[in-house]
């Protein structure tokens, strides 16, 4: 390979469609997954509202959605995708297998960060008459945030790690680069840059976000 | 006090909980009557069912049979907006203190208010004011983790009053707290009842803070209340096994201890000035061997207990007993 300005340009296209693939599909499956979350805690035997039978149904939906493999659902999601952007090429169009596989997966990790919220707490709560809402909104989120933004860390470079197999099905990104060149024509050079930028990504996103939920804890002195 | 109209009433409250290991009593047939601007005590060893209790008179705790009437209102079978509105006039207070970690210490006094809807600026004008009163005017933007457990627990007291409760539920709130502070934290508490006439409802497991602030105390004990009535009149005569225990404290160690015969001999106060034991020797010409001796603060006056052990000799020990009686000390014997 050589670094003309058709490289240069090529790569960084693809740092900003892996960029948008990768925050828009965390966006839309943190919109999902929070939602899905506290359902998941309110609802439970021993949560502030219980409702054991839906709790039941949706954990196993969860469950489901979580074992199909992503390569897998890249396909079967092809028709819905085709729905909802009108193609199935491009950056775009893994958007929704992305969202997909994400949103179940970010649910349990906004399950167990409000699961680690104090008991005591939210019965001090309860003791001041505050609604299951009340008790949502100004219990679970706030003393949750920390380890919400730790999880978002987590989920958002796992993310990074399922947008980088969009390039088998014709998606966009530095992983369709890596595959196209690196992996079809044999360039091992330019695979070894697009598998380094990728690792910056996923550094700085760590990184960021670690900070964002150490600065945003008082429970350190 | 008690020609008032009680603001707390338990009727024959039961509470069973039902585990994979069938189904347990936390509570059982519980009647009790608080009256407006008392100090009333719980008191039960762990396991007892005093923690129970509490949640069942806020209703944190749905009871399986009998009723909880706060201020002539059956709680029972209400709907949640009333059960809420009964919580806001029952601030409630906790050993572990349960303070939101992410708000500061105004932020948390303002929670409850928030929670009812009262305008930011009136509720952060109450929080100031809550704040000094507890004395700790100068940490308001203090995080909890910045406070000490004396500290959280003043915030803990500033924010159940927030929303100005008849009642304050007290839920072993000086347990993880070293004695000092915990005399700081009842001296708090009996402040806020005599100044705001908080009807304050204490639960412990140590008769020093039932002694400290209480006016009535009821003994729980295996789900049951085993005794209740005046602190001063369970301290002089406990009528059950688990009310001696509680009171004679470590002196229940001691008459475990010895197989002779033993006299409780309690003082309540009038007695202290006359040297009750040297004269008892004098007019008796026994000797007697004191085991155990102690004075407290119970409810202002100065009450004291003695264990004596007295001779074998029947002779002796009548004599002994006799004069007792005719000095009307309160007495009874231990074995």
């Amino acid at each position: 390979m050589t670094w003309d300005s058709t490289t240069v340009n090529m790569l960084l296209l693809g740092i900003g469609e892996t960029l948008f693939m990768v925050f828009a599909s965390s966006l839309l499956a943190y919109i999902i997954g929070i939602p899905l979350g506290i359902i998941l805690v309110v609802t439970d035997v021993d949560g502030i509202k219980p409702i054991p039978v839906l709790q039941k149904i949706l954990g196993l939906v969860i469950n489901l959605l979580r074992s199909v493999p992503f390569i897998i659902l890249l396909l079967v999601m092809l028709p819905v995708t085709r729905a909802i952007v009108g193609t199935t090429l491009g950056a775009k169009a893994i958007i929704p297998p992305l969202v997909a596989a994400a949103a179940p997966y970010i649910a349990r990790m906004v399950e167990s960060s409000f699961k680690e919220v104090d008991a005591g707490v939210i019965e001090a709560a309860q003791s001041m008459g505050a609604t299951t809402w009340q008790i949502i909104w100004k219990v679970l989120l706030p003393e949750a945030k920390p380890s919400l933004l730790v999880g978002a860390a987590i989920s958002i470079t796992t993310i990074l790690g399922y947008s980088a197999m969009a390039g088998f099905v014709g998606g966009g990104g530095l992983g369709s680069i890596a595959i196209n060149y690196g992996y079809y024509r044999y360039e091992t050079e330019m695979m070894f840059v697009t598998v380094i930028i990728l690792v910056v990504i996923v550094q700085i996103i760590q990184e960021t976000w670690m900070k964002l939920s150490k600065v945003s804890d008082k429970r350190i002195r | 006090m008690e020609q008032q109209n009680p603001i707390i009433q338990l009727k024959n409250l039961g509470k069973q909980f039902k585990t994979s290991n069938g189904t347990v009593t936390a509570l059982d047939d519980i009647n009790l009557d608080i009256y407006p601007g008392e100090i009333f005590g719980i008191i039960g060893l762990s396991g007892a069912g005093k923690s129970t209790l509490v949640r069942c008179i806020n209703y944190l705790e749905t009871p399986t049979s009998g009723s909880v009437i706060f201020e002539g209102v059956n709680l029972g079978g209400k709907g949640q907006a009333v059960i809420r509105q009964a919580r806001r006039s029952m601030g409630m207070i906790f050993q572990q203190f349960n303070l939101l970690s992410q708000r500061n210490v105004l932020q948390n006094v303002c929670f409850p208010m928030e929670l009812s809807g009262t305008p930011k600026k009136e509720a952060v004008k109450r929080a100031q004011e809550l704040l000094t009163m507890v004395g700790l005017e100068d940490r308001m933007k203090a995080y909890p983790a910045q406070l000490s457990g004396g500290q959280k627990q003043r915030v803990a007291i500033a924010r159940a009053m927030a929303t100005n409760p008849k009642v304050l539920l007290c839920d072993e709130a000086t347990s993880a707290l070293d004695p000092n502070t915990t005399k700081q934290i009842l001296e708090l508490l009996k402040r806020i009842n005599k100044e705001m006439g908080v009807t304050v409802i204490v639960i412990t497991h140590e008769m020093s803070v039932i002694e400290a602030i209480c006016d009535r105390v009821a003994i729980i004990d295996q789900s049951h209340i085993a005794e209740a009535g005046k602190v001063s009149e369970i301290f002089s005569n406990p009528k059950t096994a688990i009310g001696r225990q509680l009171i004679l404290g470590d002196a229940a160690r001691q008459v475990a201890l010895g197989k002779d015969r033993q006299l409780r001999i309690i003082f309540d106060g009038r007695e202290s000035s006359e040297p009750v034991i040297s004269n008892l020797v004098l007019a008796c010409k026994t000797p007697v061997n004191i085991m155990y001796a102690e004075t407290r603060d119970v409810g202002g006056t100065a009450m004291g207990q003695m264990l004596i052990q007295i001779p074998e000799d029947e002779t002796e020990a009548r004599r002994i007993i006799n004069y007792l009686k005719t000095i009307k000390v309160t007495f009874e014997e231990v074995r």
